[in-house]
C-alpha cells in the first residue's frame, strides 16, 4: 500500500510541477532554516490570532445584521424584553443566547482581537529592543508598523458592530475629536456618519470596514511581511558559529512545519479555553446604544486605553488660568482634544515608525545586521524604549484612572494631577534608570569575562590569605559576551576646508554626530584578549 | 565579526586583537537520540497527545448534539463552555503532539547556511538602468524622440481620473452635509421638559431640592425620524438646589425657576453624557474623562479637560404648573468645533413659535 500512496503522491506531484514548476520553490523553501528562540513565537501568536480571526469572525457573520434599523426586543433575555434596539444588537443578542456556541464564537473572536493587538505590540517590542529592524529590515518594519495602525482600527471597528451603549459612547468620543479638527472636522464626522451622529448608517459602514477593507489589508501586508522575512532570512541571537554571513537554525520541513504548526493548535487551544471560560464584552449587560446613559467604570478595549488615558489626562485649563481651547478669529481650536487624541499619537506613532532611520543616522553604519543586540549592549536604544513604554504605561494607568482610585481608595484628581506631572518626569527617569542599568550589566558582563564565574569554594592560600576561586568561562560563553560591535560617536569633516570654503550638508552631519553623541559617547568596550591576558597575570 | 591575528605591538605572545568566534558549541543528543526505550516512550505520548485531540473533538461535537440550551443564562453558559472545552482539547491536542514530536524526534542539530547579501550584482543592477533605458526610450518617455506632451496628458489623465468614482462617493456618503445642524436642538419654546426615557411632564412641585431628572423634550418619542440623533443632543439634566447655594451668571437671572437649572447633559469636552451627581458638592462629573462642572456656579469646569461650562436650558413654569423651556439652547451644545462660535448667539430661537419641532 505504501508504494501505491507513493506513486500516487508522485503523480500529483509531476501533475503540479508540470504546469507551476513548484518543484523549485519546494526546493527552495522545504530546508530553510530558521533560528530557535523563544521570543520569535510573538509574531508567530499574531499571525496565528489572526487566522483565528477569521474562522471565528465567518462564524460571526453567518448571524450578524449590520443594521441600525429599531426592533423591539422579544427574544429568550428576560431584562431585555420590549427594549428597543437596532437590528445589529439583537442580532448580538440572537447569536449569543438562542444559536449554540455563538456566544463562544463572540468571545473566542473577542479574545483573540485583544491577543492580536497584544502579540503585535509585544512582537514590536522585541524587533526593536534586539536591533532586529536595522539594515535590510527598515522596509519590514515599516510594514509591522502599518500592521499595528491596522490591528487597531480592525479591533475598533469590530468592538463598535454591537451598537452596544459603551461602544456607542467610544463612537460619540470618535465623532467629538473628527470634529474638532480645523476646518473640515465638521464634514468629515459628516462624511463618517452620513450626517450626524449616530445617524442610520454607521454601523453598515463599520461592518464592510471590518470585514473587508482592513482584514483585506493586513491579509495583503501579512503576506508582504512574511516574504520579507524569507528574503531577508531570520535574525538570530550572538554566539558560537552565528554570524551576520550565516543562518543557524533548523530546517522548515519538518521541525519548524511541526513546531509552528502545532503552535498554530495552542495558540487557538488556549484562545478556546479563555474564551469557554471567562466572559468578555457581555453586552447585554450594557444594553443596546441610547445616547442618555453611561455608567462609571467604562473602559475601552486595553488597545484604546492609551488615546482615552490621554483624554482624560489633558487639563482644559492650564494651572487654571491658560484655557486649552481657543476662540481666534471667530474660530475655536480644541488643543484639549487635538493634542491628546490626534497630535499625541501621531508624534509617538510617527517616531516608532522612522526609529530605524533615527538610529542609523546615529550610527552610520551601512552594513547588513543580522546578529541581534543583547538589549544591554545598546543602551540608549534600550533606554528610549522603556521611555516609549513607561509614557505608554502611564496613559493607559490614566485611562483606568476611576478604577485604580477605586481598587486604592485614591483620590482620582490626584491620581490625576500625578500623572500630568508625570508624564513628562517618569519616562525621563526610565530612560536615565535604564541606561545606567544596561551600562551597569555591560560592566558585569566585563567583569565575568576578565575574572570568571564565582564558584563559591574559598581557598586559604599558605601566607594566610583567603580567596575565592574564579572559574573562567568556557569559549562559547565568553563569545556571547564579548562578541557586540564597539561603535564611537561619529566623526565629520570641518564645516570649513582647507582653503576656507563653506561645505555643502554640514548642518545634516553635525545632526547626525551630535545624535551619534547621544548615542554612544557613554559607552562600554567589550573586553579585548590582551585585557583578558593582562587580568590573568594581576590575579597570580 | 572577523577575527584578525595580527598581534599586537607591545606584546611578545601572539595575543590577537579580538576574540576568535568559537564556532558552533557542541551538539548533546538527546537521551530518546541514544536509547530506543526513550524514543518509544516519546512516540508513545505523542500518540496519546493526538488522541486528546479525538476526544476533544468528540466533547465539542457532543456537547452540540446532546446538551439543550434553555433561556436560562446559566445553561447557555454552560453548552458554551462544554463545547469551548472541547475544541480546547481538539486543538491543544494537535498542537502539543506537534511540538513534543519536534522536541523529542526531529533533527535537533542545527545547521548552517549562508546569507547572501540583498543587493543585486553590478550586471544585475546595470542590466536592470539599461532595460529601463530601452524601454523609456521605446515609449517616448525619455530618450531621442520625447514626447512630453503624452507623458504629461497621461499622467495628469492617471491623476484626476480617480476623482471620477471618488466625488460622487464621497460626495453622497454626508448625507446633505448641513453641519449648522451642531449648532441647534429640537427644544423650543413653550416645550415641556419630560422624563428620560417615558417621556412623562414633569412639574416644578415635583423637583425636590437635591433631586436630579434625567430629561427629554416633550415629544421626542412620538419622532419618526432622527429619534436617537435629536436624543443625542437634547438630553437635559434638571437639578434643584437650594436657592442660596446658587450664584446665578449675569444675564441669566431669569433662567432657573425657584432653584430648579436645567444643564444641557452633553460633556463640552467630546460629548460624553455628564451623568453622575453628587448633591453635596453639587458637581457634575462625566464618567469618561473626569470633567468636573460646579452646577452651583453656572456649571463651570472646576477639573478635567472640558474647558467650557455646560450650556443651560432657559427653563419657565407654565399654567399647568409644569417646567417648560423657553427657548433652544443659546450655543451649542457638546465638544467644541470649528465653527462654534457662528452657531452661537444670544436669544438664538428666542423669536421661534412653541412646539412645533422641524
Amino acid at each position: 500500500m505504501g508504494a501505491r500512496v507513493n506513486t500516487a503522491a508522485a503523480g500529483t506531484a509531476n501533475w503540479v510541477d508540470e504546469r507551476t514548476s513548484i518543484g523549485g520553490f519546494v526546493k527552495f523553501f522545504a530546508r530553510k532554516l530558521f533560528p530557535d528562540h523563544w521570543s520569535f513565537m510573538l509574531g508567530e501568536i499574531a499571525l496565528y490570532s489572526f487566522v483565528v480571526l477569521l474562522l471565528s469572525g465567518v462564524f460571526l457573520t453567518a448571524f450578524f445584521v449590520p443594521s441600525m434599523d429599531i426592533v423591539t426586543y422579544e427574544g429568550p433575555l428576560a431584562t431585555m424584553q420590549g427594549v428597543e434596539m437596532s437590528k445589529a444588537f439583537e442580532s448580538t443578542l440572537h447569536m449569543s443566547f438562542e444559536v449554540p456556541g455563538g456566544l463562544l464564537m463572540r468571545q473566542i473572536h473577542h479574545w483573540s482581537a485583544l491577543l492580536f493587538t497584544a502579540a503585535i505590540v509585544t512582537h514590536m517590542a522585541r524587533v526593536f529592543f534586539t536591533g532586529a529592524f536595522r539594515k535590510p529590515r527598515e522596509l519590514n518594519w515599516l510594514v509591522g508598523f502599518t500592521l499595528m495602525i491596522l490591528s487597531l482600527a480592525a479591533g475598533f471597528s469590530g468592538y463598535s458592530l454591537p451598537d452596544d451603549v459603551l461602544s456607542g459612547n467610544g463612537l460619540r468620543i470618535i465623532e467629538g475629536v473628527t470634529r474638532s479638527i480645523p476646518i473640515v472636522g465638521e464634514y468629515i464626522s459628516y462624511w463618517i456618519f452620513g450626517g450626524e451622529f449616530p445617524g442610520e448608517i454607521l454601523i453598515p459602514r463599520l461592518f464592510t470596514m471590518h470585514i473587508l477593507l482592513v482584514p483585506g489589508l493586513i491579509l495583503v501586508l501579512v503576506a508582504l511581511h512574511l516574504f520579507l522575512v524569507f528574503l531577508h532570512k531570520h535574525t538570530q541571537y550572538p554566539g558560537g558559529g552565528r554570524t551576520d554571513k550565516n543562518v543557524v537554525g533548523l530546517p522548515l520541513f519538518p521541525v519548524y512545519t511541526a513546531k509552528a504548526g502545532g503552535f498554530f493548535f495552542v495558540v487557538f487551544g488556549i484562545i478556546a479555553l479563555v474564551a469557554a471560560i471567562f466572559t468578555i464584552n457581555p453586552v447585554w449587560n450594557y444594553g443596546p446604544y441610547d445616547p442618555s446613559p453611561v455608567s462609571a467604570g467604562t473602559q475601552p478595549d486595553w488597545y484604546i486605553l492609551f488615546v482615552d488615558g490621554a483624554l482624560r489626562l489633558m487639563p482644559g485649563w492650564l494651572f487654571d488660568v491658560i484655557p486649552m481651547e481657543w476662540e481666534i478669529w471667530g474660530y475655536t481650536l480644541s488643543l484639549n482634544l487635538l493634542i491628546p487624541a490626534l497630535i499625541m499619537p501621531g508624534l509617538f506613532f510617527g517616531f516608532v515608525a522612522l526609529y530605524p532611520w533615527i538610529e542609523s543616522w546615529a550610527t552610520g553604519d551601512r552594513g547588513e545586521k543580522h546578529v541581534l543586540d543583547r538589549p544591554r549592549n545598546a543602551p540608549v536604544r534600550t533606554g528610549i524604549g522603556v521611555a516609549l513604554i513607561t509614557f505608554y504605561v502611564i496613559l493607559v494607568m490614566e485611562g483606568s484612572n476611576d478604577i485604580i482610585a477605586n481598587l486604592f481608595h485614591l483620590s482620582l484628581n490626584d491620581l490625576t494631577y500625578f500623572f500630568r506631572i508625570g508624564i513628562f518626569v517618569l519616562p525621563v527617569l526610565a530612560f536615565w534608570i535604564t541606561r545606567r542599568l544596561c551600562i551597569g550589566l555591560q560592566r558585569k558582563d566585563r567583569e565575568l569575562v576578565l575574572h570568571g564565574k564565582e564558584t563559591g569554594r574559598i581557598v586559604r592560600h599558605e601566607h594566610g590569605e583567603y580567596q575565592e576561586v574564579h572559574e573562567p568561562l568556557t569559549d562559547h560563553e565568553r563569545w556571547v559576551l564579548v562578541s557586540y560591535d564597539d561603535i564611537s560617536p561619529l566623526e565629520i569633516e570641518p564645516e570649513y576646508n582647507d582653503r576656507g570654503v563653506r561645505r555643502k550638508g554640514y548642518r545634516w552631519d553635525r545632526f547626525k554626530q551630535r545624535l551619534s553623541r547621544i548615542y554612544f559617547e557613554k559607552r562600554i568596550s567589550p573586553v579585548t584578549p590582551e585585557e583578558l591576558e593582562a587580568a590573568k597575570h594581576e590575579h597570580h | 565579526m572577523s577575527t584578525t591575528e595580527n598581534p599586537t605591538s607591545h606584546e611578545s605572545d601572539n595575543t590577537p586583537e579580538s576574540f576568535e568566534d568559537p564556532g558552533l558549541p557542541y551538539h548533546r543528543p538527546r537521551r530518546a537520540d541514544v536509547d530506543p526505550k526513550a524514543e518509544k516512550k516519546a512516540e508513545r505520548q505523542v500518540a496519546a497527545l493526538f488522541g486528546v485531540s479525538i476526544v476533544g473533538t468528540v466533547v465539542a461535537i457532543g456537547s452540540y448534539m446532546a446538551l439543550d440550551m434553555t433561556d436560562e443564562i446559566d445553561s447557555i453558559r454552560f453548552v458554551n463552555m462544554a463545547i469551548g472545552i472541547g475544541i480546547f482539547l481538539a486543538m491543544i491536542g494537535i498542537g502539543f503532539g506537534a511540538i513534543h514530536w519536534a522536541k523529542t524526534l526531529m533533527r535537533d542539530h542545527e545547521m548552517v547556511e549562508e546569507r547572501h547579501e540583498l543587493r543585486s550584482s553590478e550586471e544585475g543592477r546595470a542590466g536592470a538602468i539599461q532595460n529601463l533605458k530601452d524601454g523609456a526610450e521605446d515609449s517616448g518617455i525619455s530618450g531621442v524622440k520625447r514626447r512630453p506632451v503624452l507623458v504629461g496628458t497621461g499622467v495628469f489623465a492617471m491623476l484626476l481620473a480617480p476623482l471620477a468614482i471618488l466625488w460622487p462617493q464621497i460626495g453622497n456618503m454626508g448625507a446633505d452635509w448641513n453641519t449648522s445642524n451642531f449648532g441647534h436642538t429640537m427644544w423650543r419654546k413653550g416645550m415641556r421638559l419630560t422624563r428620560d426615557p417615558d417621556g412623562t411632564p414633569i412639574k416644578a412641585s415635583d423637583v425636590t431640592i437635591g433631586s436630579a431628572f434625567h430629561v427629554i423634550p416633550e415629544g421626542l418619542n412620538e419622532l419618526e425620524h432622527h429619534k436617537i440623533e435629536e436624543k443625542a443632543k437634547a438630553v437635559v439634566l434638571l437639578l434643584r438646589l437650594d436657592p442660596r447655594d446658587l450664584k446665578i451668571p449675569e444675564g441669566r437671572e431669569d433662567w432657573s425657576f425657584d432653584g430648579i437649572v436645567a444643564y444641557s447633559k452633553i460633556c463640552t469636552h467630546v460629548g460624553c453624557p455628564v451623568a453622575l451627581y453628587e448633591q453635596q458638592t453639587h458637581h457634575l462629573l462625566c464618567p469618561c474623562h473626569q470633567s468636573t462642572f460646579d452646577v452651583s456656579d453656572g456649571a463651570k469646569v472646576v477639573f478635567g479637560p472640558a474647558k467650557r461650562p455646560l450650556p443651560q436650558l432657559p427653563i419657565a413654569i407654565d399654567d399647568e404648573g409644569y417646567i417648560i423651556a423657553q427657548s433652544d439652547f443659546h450655543e451649542p451644545i457638546g465638544p467644541s468645533y470649528w465653527t462654534r462660535l457662528s452657531d452661537t448667539s444670544d436669544g438664538l430661537h428666542a423669536d421661534e413659535t412653541e412646539g412645533s419641532s422641524h
